[in-house]
């Protein structure tokens, strides 16, 4: 007979639940305690009992501490804490699918060429940060379960983001993605394995210094889409550049695989990496707290990365795909924000990263075209077109002579826009 | 013609015209008021106070020595009932220290008329489980309205909103013996106000129908200062007994509002969509006015809406309400021509209350009064509240929560809502896993008849009634969604929750303003 090991899962906050099993020889029983309980304890019990049921647990005592947790979060914490204690699917693939739900999701693949101008991350392991999250205009989700998860949290945390994933209430707007552990290390491939059925978009891959981690990667998403039976090539992959190594390869990545949809920047891990002392500098000058990637503040120039930037645009360009900025973290501060958007704009950057909702706005905005940059677009073709239909060799707009590349900037420019809301 | 001789010896017909004619017996004498106290007719009629003789010359005697001397001269006796204001709010040292000190003195089957309650007060809850407290009337809040819904209140409560409460003190519906009102600042004479003092408050308006129509009124104060007390909020003609004490509260809990904008993604969010709503309603005219509480919500929308107005050049005439720092700023930079405050919730409010006479301190009359010829809510463009429920007829809930328990009072919420020309609930579309979206809310606070639109992160949700509004916030491109779509929608995410269960027994009864019943609360089953 197998021995099972007392386990816990969850967290007592908002919106979450602590699951604790406790293995007996009793038969199993459940205790719930809530602060919805008068609403939801029945409910909260038949969800712990059918849980039970699905991993096949006769024994033992499972006991639920609730503060107002949504269902797939208390199934997920409740999955859990009995895998943690040992437990293991009781039931096959398809009955798997119907139970959870994925065979339900109605997601369409991403398209590669979507504009990505906020990205919004989201710590994977906080249930009251993933609920709203689809609400905010972000063009793209990625909840994060690398940096913003502790590593004993792992495995809760990529549970946890299955069944968001799988929520098609919750997730309807946003492109969705997952930032996964680095490839090289067993809990990125754990990742993969854990989420693929739930159909994320596109996988962030950080820590990325080769062409052959971006290889690695679509074999990985190769192999399980086929046992998931979702359409090859259908999960994107944004790789994520943010040491030195990998600006260095950056050329290599961004053709490593059809799947790759853009190349991100990571500032932080990446000063860290090229020992600038530009993070001790903002550290002392920080006037707001670390958020949960640890990462601090910085003023919204940045000369120790220009040229990493820069290598990441060309690199991105080159392989017709969107170089994406990193995140800014002060909050408060939206003219600082703007600034640090319009700066990576000029660079050649199609978008930014951000790490709290009320940022998303300003980043969209200022990677959309302005008012006068679309006006003076239009001018511009029309002057062009003019000159083609008045048969003459070159167009003029004021006494300014149009070239060809600033035609095509400027038909870019209306496209753009009109992929964009 | 029958003529007396009065207390001076000259005659006196009794009677001239059909006056009959009362003699002079003396400058202190007061034989008409003897008279009128005496009348079956009038001293029955409720809601006249009970009159005082004529004062004697000089100067009344009205500083009591010490509580004991207080309550010696007040002659408090079972069955009272007695008023407080929560104008200190969770800094208030006095509701429990009266209480305290009758419960002492042997007193029992008291009833309390509170303006509202705050946390401070659970530690009523022992007294009403030792039957010193039997009733309240008025607003229960936290322990002690949990303690109601669990039946441990002998007698039926009776809720009221702020308009409510003074009208049923002017209507006599709600006889007060003695009003305790705590003052930051007053003197010997029991003028008082809220303006100045270690336990500054700002405004002083709750207890204004109480030192009126009560039949004994208390100042008590820890900042006396001597005749007279300027400006009186509460005029000393009207209070009986004055009080020094040490301290009538923590003055870090009298205004300990927090004026940092809320950094919660969703209450930003909604915050932004009520902005934008009432500018595209077309709301947001020259001159408009608007109410917006001091919550997480109304605070950002209040901000949102100001980003507007500067942006469209337009300023509005006057906000009401609760006073707060962001309002005080902006009647600075003058994009508000005056503050109409109530209750001061941040010390920036209490400043520009007592310095700026744009910012004018009002009370339940003349800012909610029922039996007034329109108040100042009735003068609002838009008044945005909060919500613990809404229904599909847009009912509000916003003193139950949906397992059944009372845990707040009604404030100003009906109030503004039956009187402003356009009503805006902000509320998020669910609470951890609790739905506010309800097929029927738990308790009916506030009629749909009155609410006009709900704004939540899952859209905006405008009643049936207001196709005008419909029109325009669809032409803005808002996300507006049914009612009936987004309770759906909600139930999706939720799940359905179970109904609370009741026994029969009504533990309260809610007043619609005109002192009518809108709905009952009952004793809830234990779990």
């Amino acid at each position: 007979m197998t021995e099972y090991t007392p386990s816990t899962a969850g967290t007592l906050s908002k919106s979450d639940c602590l699951a604790v099993y406790r293995p007996s020889k009793e038969p199993v029983s459940v205790t719930v305690r809530s602060s919805v309980g008068r609403l939801f304890g029945r409910s909260i019990e038949d969800t712990a009992k059918s849980m039970l049921g699905v991993f096949g647990v006769k024994t033992g005592l499972l006991e639920i501490d609730d503060d107002g947790a949504l269902n797939l979060v208390l199934s997920a914490r409740i999955e859990t804490t009995l895998r943690l204690a040992g437990f293991e699917l009781n039931i096959s693939l398809p009955e798997r699918d119907r139970t959870f739900s994925a065979a339900k999701i109605q997601r369409e693949p991403s398209a590669k060429q979507l504009p990505r101008r906020a990205r919004l991350y989201i710590p994977g392991n906080q249930p009251n940060l993933m609920i709203n999250a689809d609400l905010f205009g972000a063009d793209t989700l990625i909840f994060d379960l690398e940096d913003s998860v502790p590593p004993e949290r792992k495995l809760e945390a990529r549970i946890l983001v299955r069944y968001m994933l799988s929520d098609t209430h919750l997730f309807r707007e946003s492109e969705l993605a997952v930032r996964i552990n680095p490839i090289d290390s067993s809990c990125g491939r754990e990742d993969l394995e854990e989420i693929v059925n739930s159909r994320p978009q596109a996988i962030v891959l950080p820590k990325c210094e080769s062409a052959r981690d971006i290889q690695v990667l679509d074999a990985e998403l190769a192999r399980l889409e086929a046992r998931e039976g979702l359409p090859l090539g259908s999960i994107l992959i944004l790789p994520l550049i943010e040491t030195a190594a990998g600006v260095l390869a950056a050329k290599e990545i961004a053709a490593a695989s059809p799947r790759n949809a853009a190349l991100c920047f990571g500032y932080e891990d990446f000063i860290s990496d090229i020992h600038s002392s530009a993070g001790e500098r903002s550290l002392r000058s920080a006037s707001t707290p670390a958020n949960h990637d640890g990462e601090m503040p910085h003023s919204s120039s940045q000369p120790e990365a220009l040229l990493a930037k820069q290598m990441i645009v060309l690199a991105a360009r080159a392989a017709g795909i969107d170089p994406l900025d990193s995140v800014i973290s002060d909050t408060e501060d939206k003219e600082a924000l703007r600034s640090s958007c319009e700066e990576a704009r000029v660079l050649g950057m199609s978008g930014k990263a951000v790490i709290y909702p009320v940022q998303i706005p300003t980043v969209k905005s200022a990677f959309h075209p302005s008012e006068e940059e679309i006006m003076q677009a239009k001018a511009i073709v029309e002057a062009y077109e003019r000159s083609v239909v008045e048969g003459k060799g070159t167009a003029a707009l004021g006494d300014t002579m149009i070239d060809v590349p600033v035609v095509e900037r400027a038909w870019r420019l209306l496209n753009d826009y009109r992929i964009g809301d | 013609m029958e003529w007396k001789t009065n207390a001076l010896g000259r005659a006196i017909p009794l009677k001239i015209e059909g006056r009959k004619l009362v003699p002079f017996a003396g400058a202190f004498a007061d034989p008409t008021g003897a008279a009128i106290a005496a009348s079956k007719d009038i001293s029955t009629q409720s809601g006249k106070k009970k009159l005082r003789p004529v004062p004697w010359r000089g100067k009344p005697d009205k500083l009591t020595k010490s509580w004991d001397d207080l309550f010696d001269r007040l002659d408090i006796h079972d069955g009272a009932t007695i008023s407080f204001h929560h104008h200190l709010r969770d800094g208030d040292a006095i509701v429990l220290e009266v209480v305290k000190r009758l419960a002492e003195r042997g007193i029992r089957n008291l009833t309390l008329a509170p303006s509202a309650l705050f946390s401070v007060h659970d530690a009523l809850v022992p007294y009403i489980r030792a039957g010193v407290i039997t009733k309240i009337e008025g607003s229960m809040n936290g322990a002690v309205g949990a303690a109601c819904s669990r039946g441990e209140m002998p007698k039926t409560c009776v809720l009221r909103s702020h308009g409510g409460r003074q009208r049923a003190i002017q209507d006599g519906d709600l006889k007060i013996d003695v009003a305790f009102i705590a003052a930051p600042c007053a003197d010997a004479f029991g003028n008082a106000n809220g303006l100045y003092g270690k336990s500054a408050c700002g405004p002083l308006g709750y207890p204004k129908p109480d030192s009126e129509y009560a039949d004994k009124v208390t100042v008590i104060t820890d900042n006396l200062v001597s005749y007279p007390c300027l400006p009186w909020a509460i005029c000393g003609s009207n209070v009986d007994y004055v009080l020094q004490v040490e301290s009538i509260g923590d003055s870090s809990k009298i205004v300990s509002g927090t004026t940092r904008l809320t950094r919660s993604p969703t209450q930003l969010l909604i915050a932004d969509l009520t902005a934008r709503f009432i500018e595209a309603a077309g709301l947001m005219h020259e001159g408009f006015s608007f109410q917006a509480g001091a919550g997480g919500i109304s605070l950002a929308a209040t901000v949102f809406l100001a980003e507007r107005m500067r942006r469209a050049g337009v300023k509005a005439s006057f906000a009401h309400g609760g006073a707060t720092k962001v309002l005080v700023d902006l009647l600075k930079e003058g994009l508000l021509s005056s503050i109409v405050d109530l209750q001061s919730f941040d010390l920036d409010a209490v400043r520009s209350c007592a310095e700026n006479p744009s910012h004018v301190a009002s009370d339940p009359f003349i800012s909610y009064g029922p039996r007034s010829a329109g108040c100042v809510a009735s003068m609002l463009d838009v008044a945005i509240l909060g919500a613990t429920e809404i229904d599909l007829g847009f009912n509000v809930n916003v003193v139950t929560h949906s397992d059944g328990l009372l845990l707040h009072g009604t404030g100003g919420h009906s109030d503004a809502a039956a009187s402003a020309g356009c009503t805006i609930i902000t509320a998020p579309s669910f609470r951890k896993r609790i739905p506010i979206v309800r097929e029927e809310v738990t308790t009916v606070t506030c009629p749909g008849e009155v609410v006009d639109v709900l704004v939540t992160e899952r859209g905006i949700a405008i009643n049936p009634r207001r196709e005008d509004l419909l029109e325009r916030a669809k032409k803005a491109d808002l996300p507006c969604i049914k009612i009936s779509e987004l309770l759906h929608d909600v139930r999706e995410i939720t799940g359905a929750p179970e109904l609370p269960r009741f026994k029969d027994r009504v533990v309260a009864m809610i007043e619609w303003r005109d002192g009518s019943i809108i709905d009952v609360v009952r004793e809830i089953e234990s779990i």
